[in-house]
């Protein structure tokens, strides 16, 4: 595992970009090919199934240790990742020898066919011989997660200078459903591509966020624009007689959205869908809000009850596949007359709706009708060049999101609790209050959007200015103002003040604001009845 | 029959109500015993200063014109109804923990300690004592460091390395006390060592002192880089990544500390790399040192206070958490002044 273990701190250690793609590049060159697929597979978030639970992996390791299980759980918290926590309180190791790292994972397989006893043997017995990173490593082969810094983007990048082949393409192939005890090194990266998985997506095109008026884009009449929907993003492939539904994060989400099987009936095999999934009652002209959706997304089976009361629907606003042909060089706007023809004949039952395009001539039309997302239960607009490629991973230039300023409330800082991994010496988890007469009610969390610096700042402070300690959260003086930023208030019975906010962060220290001048509860009451 | 305690934790820092002293106070007082010159511990302002032999020149140093006694190890003075005496620390040169006896009761504030011989400072010496006053900056288990001669070979390889392709290695690290024992590390033989001036005056300090180390070029502004090829500089944290340090062209930046252990800070903080060592105690190093004074009484300050407080109380010790505000070894400070 030495050779992996070299890899992965050439890329841990690195900030450039361009040192971690030539490191990864060269182990794409050397090592032996089951080693290669595993590290694409890891990398991609795929793991050899779980051999030990977390629960005994903790209580193994306080236990060599020699500490008591919560003194390592209190660690745990700390450090943030249970890998490196057991990595790290283990006594030094006393081995120096070498073994690949698919000899590894094998190793770890086979503990599914052994009782626990001696899956414990040989985990201990791991932990003896390896040292440093690969002992880390080793814990990752088991708990998953490999979070490194490698994007898709860079490992598709250094597989291309490794092997010859397009960006693109390598991108392609490495979506979808594959294993690495499916797959061979062959198959996956090399061979012609004949027997495709029908499940396999596309890689999703993601837009970058417009910060600026949209006049920098230039000629309106080469843009389309659309709502951008407050769902999730999902690609619904029809091919074989059947359907799958992807998520943006890659995750195979069919089971979740039973009614899109509809979909089979209405649109031919060799049809691939990008657009957002929202519930969307028959009989409302717009979607609901997310809450809706989240407890659709919390489900892996859904009761009736839930499916009845929230069905979820398919808003559809590209076509990428037709006819089982790849449409993804087409411009746009053609896509766009595909799609509407394809769509032209669904019944109002049907899973699948149209997304609907604004007709504009002026970006001033444009930024009026942005004005009111919010009524139609959308973040904002999106905005498409209609010659536009359907390209693959963020890309700047042809797709942009425009969304809404969010909703903002100044609010008053009242505990303060330290941050875990990155942030393991900071204080980063705030709790917010606004006035209600003379008291100060506690209504959100918020743990991101200051700078480095400012989390410094507000560190020292925090040490110096603790009223009472419970465990780990702080109470401290109340004497500092942040302007909440939110995108979206419902009522809620399970928070103190009532109401619960979506995606809370801090936009700005308000170091200029006096603690009096903050918002109050009334005012947060006004936000949750006029977007509530 | 109820008397004061022999050390009280006030607003103002550590008192002594028998000898009407404080110890490392944040706050001006009349009378200070300082254990060591970094600026969490020693701040400006104190009436008078009583601090070690090899700690006071650095203090004169950064806290000029002061009013100021020094003391060797071991001597015992007699500060009204209190005996007080200096120990090593070996936190960095000249630090002390101080011992503080009243009517056969003993404390001991320990300041920042650690327990090994880092070749620069005054080994550290356990003393015996009733109370034990321990810092808890890396008081957990995750907290294991490596021994010296590695980690200087790790840093060593790293310098040769960026020397063999032409990048200066910038080398982050606190200017009193952990500079000077990276300098002791260093091999001079890969190439020049160049210092920030908050080093280099510190270094200046100290071997007027009389303590050895390496040959330094102060790195000024009127410095050609290019004469220093295969150069590592030596900087306060705060300079990586400055305009000052631009200035030495193709460069690796590296960070030395304790926290350097944590792969999330060491990602957060180290630019290019980090290595793992520090001027405070392990968590087997703090365990060693508490079981060593004795003491059965421990007042735990700055650090993972709560944590280490509740591990000695389940093994035996009465601890409990002293709120203060000391920063420790702290990351994310600036230079120290």
């Amino acid at each position: 595992m030495k050779r992996f273990a070299t890899l992965f701190n050439a890329i841990d250690q690195s900030t450039k970009t361009t040192i971690k793609v030539a490191a990864l590049a060269r182990y794409f060159t050397e090592a032996e090919e089951t080693d290669k697929l595993w590290t694409v597979a890891l990398f991609s978030g795929r793991r050899p199934k779980r051999a030990v639970t977390t629960k005994r992996l903790r209580e193994w390791a306080a236990e060599v240790a020699d500490i008591p299980l919560w003194l390592f759980e209190d660690s745990y918290a700390i450090v943030g990742d249970l890998a490196e926590t057991i990595a790290l309180v283990l006594p030094p190791n006393n081995s120096v020898e070498d073994r690949p790292l698919s000899h590894w994972i094998n190793d770890l397989r086979g503990l599914a066919h052994v009782d626990e006893p001696a899956r414990k043997t040989f985990v201990l017995d791991a932990w003896q011989r390896l040292g440093g990173a690969e002992r880390f490593l080793f814990n990752k082969l088991i708990t998953g997660g490999f979070r490194v810094g490698i994007s898709q983007k860079l490992m598709t990048r250094a597989l291309s200078q490794a092997t010859g082949k397009p960006e693109a393409e390598l991108a392609h192939r490495l979506m979808g459903n594959w294993h690495p005890d499916d797959v061979t090194w062959h198959t996956l990266i090399e061979a012609e591509d004949a027997s495709a998985d029908a499940s396999r997506p596309y890689p999703f095109y993601l837009a970058y966020a417009l910060e600026d008026t949209p006049n920098s884009l230039g000629d309106p009449e080469e843009w389309r624009a659309e709502w951008k929907w407050d769902g999730i993003r999902g690609q619904l492939i029809l091919r074989d007689g059947e359907y799958f539904v992807w998520s943006r994060g890659e995750e195979l989400m069919t089971d979740r959205f039973p009614e899109l099987a509809r979909a089979i009936d209405h649109l031919p095999p060799g049809t691939v869908l990008d657009g957002e999934l929202l519930v969307w009652q028959p009989e409302n002209d717009k979607p609901s809000s997310f809450n809706a959706l989240q407890a659709r997304i919390g489900r892996k089976t859904v009761p009736k009850k839930l499916l009845a009361s929230s069905p979820v629907v398919l808003h559809a606003y590209d076509l990428l596949e037709w006819q089982g042909e790849d449409l993804r060089d087409t411009p746009f706007a053609i896509r766009r007359a595909t799609l509407e023809e394809a769509c032209s004949d669904l019944p109002a039952d049907a899973p699948i709706r149209l997304s609907p395009q604004h007709t504009f001539k002026e970006w001033d039309t444009l930024a009026t009708l942005r004005g009111t997302a919010r009524e139609e239960n959308a973040e904002g607009l999106m905005l498409k060049r209609a010659d536009s490629p359907y390209l693959s991973g963020r890309k700047k230039g042809d797709w942009w999101k425009w969304k809404l300023d969010p909703l903002t409330i100044d609010a008053v800082m009242i505990y303060a609790q330290s941050g875990s991994g990155r942030r393991a010496n900071l204080f980063t988890d705030f709790t917010f209050a606004v006035w209600n007469g003379n008291d100060l009610v506690p209504f959100t969390k918020a743990y991101s959007g200051l700078t480095d610096k400012e989390f410094r700042e507000i560190t020292a402070w925090v040490k110096k200015n603790t009223q009472q300690r419970f465990g780990p959260v702080r109470q401290v003086t109340p004497h500092h103002v942040f302007e909440i930023a939110f995108e979206g208030i419902q009522a809620s019975s399970r928070h103190k003040s009532g109401v619960a906010l979506r995606f809370p962060r801090m936009k700005r220290w308000r170091q200029d604001k006096p603690l009096q001048e903050a918002n109050t509860l009334d005012d947060l009451n006004e936000m949750l009845r006029v977007y509530g | 029959m109820s008397r004061d305690p022999v050390l009280t934790f006030t607003d103002k820092g550590i008192y002594c109500p028998a000898g009407d002293f404080y110890i490392d106070p944040w706050r001006p007082v009349s009378r200070a015993l300082i254990t060591h010159g970094h600026s969490d511990h020693a701040r400006w302002g104190m009436g008078t200063y009583l601090a070690t032999d090899a700690a006071l020149p650095v203090m004169r140093h950064r806290l000029g014109d002061i009013s100021a006694e020094s003391i060797a190890y071991g001597q015992v003075r007699q500060i009204g109804d209190a005996r007080v005496s200096f120990h090593p620390a070996g936190h960095v040169p000249g630090s002390a923990q101080i011992r503080v006896e009243v009517a056969g009761e003993v404390f001991v504030a320990s300041g920042d300690y650690k327990v090994i011989d880092d070749g620069v400072s005054e080994p550290f010496e356990p003393v015996k004592c009733h109370h034990f006053i321990t810092e808890s900056t890396f008081g957990l288990p995750v907290f294991r460091w490596t021994p010296q001669v590695d980690v200087a070979a790790e840093i060593n390889a790293w310098w040769a390395q960026c020397a063999s392709v032409g990048k200066t290695a910038f080398l982050g690290a606190y200017a009193l006390g952990k500079a000077q024992r990276l300098l002791s590390m260093l091999d001079p033989a890969i190439g020049p060592i160049l210092t920030h001036g908050a080093v280099e005056n510190t270094n200046a300090v100290m071997r007027e002192q009389g303590i050895t180390l390496p040959d330094t070029i102060q790195a000024t502004a009127d410095i050609d880089p290019k004469d220093y090829p295969g150069a590592l500089v030596l900087a306060p944290p705060s300079a990586l990544g400055s305009k000052w340090a631009r200035k030495f062209g193709a460069q690796e930046s590296a960070f030395a500390s304790g926290w350097m252990a944590l792969r999330g800070v060491r990602r957060r903080r180290a630019g290019d790399r980090g290595f793992v060592i520090s001027d405070h105690a392990d968590w087997s190093g703090l365990l060693w040192a508490i079981k060593e004074t004795g003491a059965k009484n421990i007042y735990v300050t700055h650090g993972y206070m709560d944590i280490f407080t509740r591990y000695l109380n389940d093994n035996g010790w009465a601890a409990q958490v002293v709120p203060t505000q000391f920063e420790g070894e702290s990351l994310d400070q600036g230079e120290e002044v």
